[in-house]
Order: C-alpha cells, then sequence, then structure tokens
C-alpha cells in the first residue's frame, strides 16, 4: 500500500516529467545539395546553426531522402536544385524544395514553421544585401517581431506537463484506491459486519474516506518537493493555497471512488470501471495533454462537467502564473461545488446500498 | 509441436471465452473503449492549434496599422477577443487565461514605415502550454514575414525600382500526411497503445483469478501442460483483440480517411507478432504476484501510462532525455509503432522496419517462454 501510495506518483511523476516534452529541436535532417554554391553553403548553414535543425546525412540523389522519409532516419529533407546561385544572382527567384515527414505532425508543423522563417529570414537579407550592392544607401522599410513569453520564458513543455501530471496523479491515487479498498471489504464480506456494529453511517464513511484524504495530501507535497527539486518548477502562487484548493478537488475524486465501489461487485470491476469509464475520458477531455480549445464546440461544454479540468486550470495557474485566489476563484468555486455535489450524492446511495 | 493442437487447448478456451461474457464489463471495455478512444483522438484531441485568443493593443490607430492587424484574423488561426485601451488590461487578460497572444502595435509604426525605416511590433505570448505557443509564435512569425516583404516590395515600387522578386521561392511539402492532420499521426499509436492495454490486462487478470478463486489446483491435477495452459487462455483475448484492431483501423478509415498504405498482410503479421509478446508480458505479470490488485496495478502502470508516455505514441522520443530514451528501448509498443507508422501511412515494406521487426519476434518468444516456465513451476 505504502508503495504504491507514495512511490509511485513519485516514479510516475519523474518519468513523466521528463518523458513528456513537445519540445522540438535538433530535428533530423537531410540535404540534397545539387548546387554546391557558396550560396547553397550559406542558406545550409543558416539551419544548421540554429539548434532547431541537426544535419544527419548529405546524399546527392533524390532516391535516398525517400529511404531516409520512409525509415524515420530524417524527418526533414532539403532539397536544392542546381543553378539555385545563378538564379539569385540574376535578381529571379530561385526554387528551394523543403520535405517534412507528416507523420509525426507536431515535429512537422513546427519544423516547416522554423523552416519558413529561415528561408524567409535569408531572402530578406539576400534582397537587402543586393541593394546595398547596387548602392542604395536608404533601405526599404520592414517590420519584425519582437516576443516575450510569458510564464514559461524557455519553453519547456516539462513546465506545462508536471502540474498536469499532478492532477492525473491525485485523482488516480485516490479514486482508485478508496473504491478499492471499500471493495475489497465487500468481497470479503467484512463490510456487513461493520454495518451490523453501533457505529453510524457517516462515521463508517468518514472513516472509510479520511485516510485517502490523507494520501492525497502526502502526494500533493511529495509531488511539489520533486517537482522544485529535480524540475526547478516552484509553486509560484504558494503552496498552503495549492494544498487548500487541492482539498477540495479531493472532495471530487474520493465521492467519486466511493460511487465506483457501489456499482461493482468485484476489485476488478471497480479497477477497469475507473480507469476506463472515468479516468481515462476525464484524463483527455480535462485538457491534460490535449487543448481544450482545440476540441468541438460541444466537447468543450462536456468538458465543464469535469472537475479535473478546473483542477488543472488551477494547478497550471499556481504552477506557472503565481495567480491567486482573486483570479482562481470561479474554478475553485466549481470544483466545491463538484465536490459536495458528488460526495453527497454518493453517499447517499452507499447508505442505501448499506442498509 | 503436435500437442499444441491437442484437444486440451478447446475446452480452455471455452471457459475463458464463456468467463468473459459472463463479466460484461471486461467485453465493453475490450471493444467499446477502443472506439470511444479513436473516436476521441480523431475528433477532439490534436495538437492543431487554431482560434487562438488574441488581444490586440493599437498605439498607432492609423490605416496603416490597421490593416496590418487585420492580417492576423483573416485565416482562422487567431481570433480577435478583445481591443485593448491600455497596457494595464494586459496582465489581467493574461493571469486570466482570457487571451494566449497580446500584440502591441506602437505608436511610431505607421511612421516608420513611411520614412522606409525598420520597426519592430511587440508580441507578448502565454507560454504555460509551450507547444501551442512555439506553434502560434511561428504563425506570427510568418504572418509579420509576409507583411515586411510587402512592405519592402512598395518600398521599391516608391523608390523606382520595380522588377524585384522574392529570390527564394519556397516549396514546402509535406509527405505522408499532407495536410498535417492528428488523427493519421494518432491512429496508429492508438492501435498499438489498445493493443498494449488490453492484451497485458487481460491476461494479467485472466490468471490471477484463477489463482485467487483458487482453481488453480484444479488445473494442476489435469493433465495439461503449461504451454497448453498459456495457449488457451491468450486465444480468447487474442481474437478480442484483433476485432478491435480491425474496428480501429475500418473507423479510421470511414471517419478520418486513415486508409492503410502498405500492405494488410504485413500489417496483419506483425500486429500478430506485437500481440503474442504484449500477451506473454501479461502471463508473465501475472505468474509473478499473488493478489489480483497487485497485478492489474503492475500491468497497468507497466502496460497504459509507459505505453502513452514513452512509446513514442504522443510524444516524440527523439526529443526525450537520453536516459529516458534509454528506457523506451525495453518497450515492445516503441517497434511495433514504427512498424505500423511505416505500413499504415507510409506505405513502406519490410525493409523499412526489418530491424523492429526482428526485434518484436524476439521479445515474443522471450516473454512466451519466460512465462511458460514460471508456469511450470505454478503447475507441479
Amino acid at each position: 500500500m505504502f508503495g504504491i501510495s507514495f512511490i509511485a506518483p513519485v516514479l510516475q511523476l519523474i518519468i513523466l516529467g521528463y518523458a513528456a516534452t513537445f519540445d522540438v529541436s535538433h530535428i533530423p535532417t537531410v540535404v540534397c545539395d545539387f548546387d554546391n554554391s557558396p550560396s547553397s553553403r550559406q542558406l545550409i548553414r543558416s539551419f544548421t546553426c540554429t539548434e532547431y535543425f541537426r544535419v544527419v546525412g548529405y546524399f546527392d540523389k533524390t532516391s535516398a531522402i525517400d529511404n531516409q522519409l520512409d525509415d524515420g532516419h530524417a524527418s526533414i529533407a532539403i532539397v536544392i536544385p542546381r543553378g539555385f546561385e545563378k538564379k539569385i544572382g540574376a535578381g529571379a527567384s530561385a526554387p528551394l524544395q523543403i520535405i517534412a515527414d507528416g507523420t509525426e505532425t507536431s515535429t512537422a508543423g513546427i519544423g516547416l514553421s522554423y523552416a519558413t522563417i529561415i528561408v524567409s529570414q535569408f531572402s530578406q537579407n539576400i534582397l537587402l544585401e543586393s541593394l546595398v550592392k547596387q548602392g542604395v544607401v536608404t533601405l526599404p522599410a520592414r517590420v519584425s517581431a519582437e516576443f516575450r513569453v510569458w510564464y514559461n520564458p524557455e519553453l519547456k513543455s516539462r513546465n506545462f506537463m508536471v502540474p498536469g501530471v499532478l492532477g492525473l496523479l491525485l485523482m488516480v491515487m485516490t479514486m482508485l484506491l478508496t473504491s478499492l479498498a471499500i471493495v475489497k471489504e465487500k468481497e470479503l464480506g467484512t463490510l456487513e459486519q461493520l454495518v451490523v456494529t453501533p457505529i453510524k453511517p457517516y462515521q463508517l464513511i468518514i472513516g472509510k474516506l479520511a485516510p485517502f484524504f490523507m494520501i492525497g495530501v502526502v502526494d500533493v507535497l511529495l509531488v511539489v518537493f520533486f517537482a522544485s527539486l529535480v524540475f526547478n518548477l516552484p509553486v509560484k502562487g504558494g503552496v498552503p493555497l495549492l494544498v487548500a484548493l487541492s482539498l477540495i478537488f479531493l472532495m471530487t475524486t474520493l465521492g467519486l471512488g466511493l460511487f465506483i465501489s457501489t456499482i461493482s461487485r468485484t476489485q476488478q470491476q471497480a479497477m477497469m470501471t475507473a480507469i476506463f469509464f472515468f479516468m481515462l475520458p476525464m484524463m483527455f477531455f480535462a485538457g491534460f495533454v490535449f487543448p481544450i480549445e482545440n476540441m468541438p464546440t460541444i466537447i468543450q461544454y462536456v468538458s465543464y462537467l469535469i472537475p479535473l479540468r478546473y483542477y488543472f486550470i488551477i494547478v497550471r495557474g499556481l504552477f506557472l502564473k503565481g495567480v491567486g485566489i482573486q483570479i482562481l476563484w470561479p474554478h475553485a468555486l466549481a470544483l466545491l461545488l463538484f465536490g459536495s455535489t458528488i460526495l453527497s450524492m454518493s453517499v447517499m446511495r452507499f447508505q442505501k446500498k448499506l442498509g | 509441436m503436435r500437442y499444441i493442437f491437442s484437444l486440451n487447448i478447446l475446452p480452455i478456451v471455452r471457459k475463458e471465452f464463456r468467463q468473459i461474457k459472463r463479466d460484461k464489463r471486461i467485453l465493453s471495455v475490450l471493444l467499446f473503449i477502443p472506439a470511444l478512444m479513436l473516436f476521441m483522438f480523431g475528433y477532439a484531441l490534436n495538437f492543431d492549434v487554431k482560434h487562438t485568443s488574441m488581444a490586440v493593443y493599437d498605439e498607432d490607430r492609423s490605416s496603416v496599422s490597421r490593416d496590418f492587424i487585420e492580417k492576423f484574423f483573416v485565416s482562422e488561426y487567431f481570433t480577435k477577443i478583445q481591443t485593448l485601451e491600455s497596457k494595464s488590461e494586459i496582465n489581467n487578460l493574461l493571469d486570466g487565461e482570457k487571451v494566449r497572444v497580446v500584440l502591441v502595435v506602437p505608436s511610431t509604426f505607421s511612421k516608420e514605415i513611411k520614412r522606409g525605416n525598420a520597426t519592430s511590433v511587440q508580441v507578448i505570448v502565454d507560454g504555460a502550454n509551450s507547444n501551442a505557443a512555439a506553434t502560434v509564435l511561428g504563425y506570427i512569425n510568418t504572418i509579420v514575414q509576409q507583411y515586411s516583404v510587402r512592405v519592402i516590395t512598395e518600398s521599391f515600387v516608391r523608390m523606382g525600382r520595380q522588377n524585384m522578386s522574392m529570390p527564394i521561392d519556397f516549396q514546402p511539402r509535406v509527405w505522408y500526411n499532407p495536410e498535417l492532420e492528428s488523427a493519421k499521426f494518432l491512429v496508429p499509436g492508438l492501435i498499438a497503445f489498445i493493443l498494449m492495454v488490453t492484451a497485458v490486462i487481460s491476461t494479467a487478470l485472466a490468471i490471477v483469478r484463477e489463482r485467487e478463486l483458487g482453481t488453480m489446483e484444479q488445473l494442476m491435477v489435469s493433465p495439461i501442460r503449461p504451454l497448453e495452459l498459456i495457449l488457451g487462455k491468450t486465444i480468447p483475448y487474442t481474437i478480442i483483440s484483433l476485432i478491435a484492431t480491425v474496428t480501429i483501423l475500418f473507423l479510421g478509415y470511414i471517419l478520418f480517411d486513415v486508409s492503410i498504405k502498405g500492405s494488410v498482410v504485413l500489417l496483419a503479421l506483425v500486429t500478430f507478432v506485437f500481440l503474442i509478446g504484449s500477451l506473454g508480458m501479461g502471463i508473465l505479470i501475472s505468474t509473478l504476484v499473488e493478489t489480483q490488485q497487485l497485478a492489474f496495478m503492475i500491468a497497468v502502470f507497466v502496460s497504459m501510462l509507459l505505453t502513452f508516455i514513452l512509446s513514442g505514441f504522443v510524444f516524440p522520443i527523439r526529443n526525450m532525455p537520453v536516459i529516458i530514451q534509454a528506457i523506451t528501448y525495453a518497450l515492445p509498443a516503441r517497434y511495433f509503432l514504427v512498424a505500423l507508422r511505416a505500413v499504415i501511412l507510409k506505405g513502406a515494406g519490410l525493409s523499412a522496419f526489418w530491424d523492429q521487426a526482428l526485434i518484436l519476434v524476439l521479445y515474443a518468444f522471450i516473454m512466451i517462454g519466460v512465462s511458460s516456465l514460471r508456469m511450470r513451476k505454478i503447475l507441479t
């Protein structure tokens, strides 16, 4: 029990935190330079000097590119046709082909947009250089963008994932363990024994749920500790607020765990139900990995019914943005409403099943 | 070898089917959940970044700046949520997640362009979701660059130089998935994920259930051999998993146009090998643990979480730290995914992934072999 409640979350946190990354860099690239001129080499350099592309091979046959992309050895191929430099020198347009492996959509999308930026910058520089060469003193107007990235300046996807992992872990641990513990007693028959004792139903429920509340809090603290230690991700919004709001979230998960225990006869059923019918859909539709904004509108409305959605916003806000309760109160309120509703309904159903 | 086709297997298979039918929940999990996940991944869950909410603060308020700003909202990539009156509103908007991007056009924008100078706009991006943020940065850069090119060309015209064309005719091309639909990327991964999960969990439970119910002793006194028991128990789940795979492929074709570009026979072969290995792993887990709860926890942890995160299903392996990449080499799903993508999306032949296929075959042998040994120890 100890191992599962405490070691597993930390392990999952560390693995997930390190592995769950969308950061795209060092994209393996192959080059087919048929021109072999200073200009073409300069273009290639403008790709390699960034950390986004890593050239893994130079080829002189386009058929070789087919193999490289098929195998997955490279995700991007740059093909510079012969006559590249000549065309540029003559003031004409020189074609440049860049092929992306579209099976890894995020890599391809981001890779192509980096490539577009590099190529347009290169293009613009050529234009300006030729103007200077022609003796033009006043350069034309041009526009650029200065970017400032808030909350996550290095754009590390880990910073986005780790708070999400906390929500996920909390839900898994508390909901699953609660339902399993209660159903186990049902299976063993000890639950009926408890019912015939003079203990009151609400005392029974509190007694059953309290340990998992505590486990939940300890898990939160563990995650916070390891997140700041291993991933350099402190809770900007303050740990007390995080614990308080987590307790409200725990109301929903424990309530659901209780509910699952009333609809399952065996532990196996409880596990299947909890994981496949609750956790899996909740995990996906609450915005763990995939942003809710990209979902069809109907599903976005459905996500408002999932408590985990609000917890994700709260956790990310506290970890990354350092916002306070003034900003988070609508989500906290939603959690409170859900929590009390789910918990009371599950308790009523549990009592009915017992008596 | 003739033993494998002996009659000892059939009663086991039949009994397992009967037990599956009795517990409707397992059946629904094995068949309904894959369909649900396919639906989820195809329609709801994707990485496409569209309709990003943007707020605009236009300090210039000229026709030039308005024209520039409109460029962002022509396509469906950005949605204008608000036009700001002052800079102080920016904090609240970003903190409260009302917008993800703020565009600030300086007051000197149109003046500098008319004078022929370089000017810049300020863009503030909510970096919390770094993947979306990086994509958004790329979009914005592209739009700004295109506008810059137009400005330059107009400057040329004003300076009397007309025939300047863009030096580079950039022709990007996307192979295998030209529209960059996330569904095409996710469907093969989904197959691997579902197969792995159902194979491992179902077999783990099947064996452990016998041990807990005590029916293991009955099996021990029957003339059945360990290998026969394993095969008998796994065949029903193999069939169900294969049905699930076919269902996913069928739905993927109908709903998301994911057709199998390569050889279906090759796909079936690789899937079969992977299934054997995963089923073997499920059995191995069940022979190692005593209680059902523990078996399930381990099976779930190993198959679901690790497969989801580390197999390359959602997160590209290449970008993970080297240590984690080393761990992924131990996951059969990783190799299966390479093979799946090659056959389904790229239409490649065995030559593109023979090394992955070999590892899968090895894995299947090892898993079945070791679990047979363990099973023998348990039965005797």
